[in-house]
């Protein structure tokens, strides 16, 4: 991967967050000796090369009310899990979707997608939605509410001696 | 939380623009000042409503591994279980589900070889079969919540 070393030390220093200030990659440049163009420039690189996928907010759930998450698990035929997945995936309210191995007889799933909502309820609905225009609904599944978050560390990705901590 | 700040956050969970005035732009599409969104994304921040405001990595191309773990704890020792694994500094989240498999987590490391080890390591401690699911596609990456 092409990232040096005032790339890495500029993840670094972002990671945490970007500065809440009228000019905050200037304010970056300060803390790093680069100028306010070279921050700018830099950062571009790195979202065309796809190291950062955006820069933008991640939220607490909890905090805007989405109190119910469930983990939603189908078992599809192989030759037809791509495409399920990618239709599973266009939905809005569909936060992830990915392809897991099965794991034996006792669990057969193969599709994983997740759903936020209010409350039980509301996933429910937005679940049964999503079968009927998916038409999975011949497909063994099941539907794993959180019953309670242990832990969640927060985003650490990098250091400068490119240690990864978290997903 | 109003219905501004709602505005506010929906707007950046789509994106924040790498310019010399970003808040100044994002401002004029929401019909407020500079000023008043650095104050309001400052206290969101604050209160906790939002966990962070900044770059979102893709981990992969960062370097690292994951994979997504589940065990059946028994009733009985569902604490003692969750915190053997909680206090592994590889596993990055964890959520009691409610089925026979109760406990699901990710594990975050450096390596895959560390992935297998930590695997390893949790059912010789908790003397439980670990269901290891790693991510074989992924079909979206997005996550939008409507505030």
């Amino acid at each position: 991967m092409i990232v040096d070393g005032w790339d890495q030390k500029l993840l670094e220093a972002i990671q945490q967050g970007l500065p809440i200030s009228p000019r905050p990659y200037a304010r970056l440049g300060d803390l790093l000796g680069l100028s306010e163009n070279e921050v700018i420039e830099r950062l571009d690189r790195l979202k065309q090369i796809g190291l950062i996928k955006r820069m933008g907010v991640i939220v607490k759930h909890r905090s805007l009310g989405y109190l119910a998450n469930a983990m939603i698990v189908w078992d599809i035929p192989d030759h037809q899990v791509q495409e399920v997945g990618r239709q599973i995936s266009e939905f809005e309210f569909v936060n992830l979707c990915y392809r897991r191995p099965r794991s034996g007889q006792d669990w057969p799933y193969n599709l994983y997608c997740m759903i936020h909502g209010k409350n039980r309820e509301s996933v429910l609905k937005k679940f049964n939605f999503l079968e009927q225009c998916c038409q999975t609904q011949s497909f063994p599944r099941e539907i794993l509410f959180s019953v309670r978050c242990f832990k969640q560390r927060g985003a650490i990705y990098y250091h400068s001696d490119q240690e990864l901590a978290d997903g | 939380m109003d219905d501004i700040d709602r505005h506010i956050i929906n707007s950046l969970q789509e994106g924040f623009p790498v310019c010399d005035r970003p808040y100044q732009g994002v401002a004029f599409k929401l019909g407020l000042t500079e000023s008043e969104l650095i104050d309001r994304i400052q206290i969101l921040l604050d209160n906790g409503t939002l966990t962070r405001f900044g770059p979102l990595y893709n981990a992969e191309l960062m370097g690292g591994a994951f994979t997504l773990a589940a065990v059946s704890a028994p009733q009985d020792q569902f604490e003692r279980i969750a915190g053997i694994i909680n206090a592994f500094p590889e596993v990055a989240h964890n959520y009691a589900r409610d089925h026979r498999l109760n406990m699901w987590f990710v594990i975050a490391t450096e390596t895959p070889a560390q992935i297998q080890h930590t695997l390893m390591a949790i059912e010789q401690q908790t003397g439980l079969a670990v269901y290891n699911m790693p991510k074989i596609n992924e079909y979206f990456v997005g996550l939008k919540l409507e505030a």
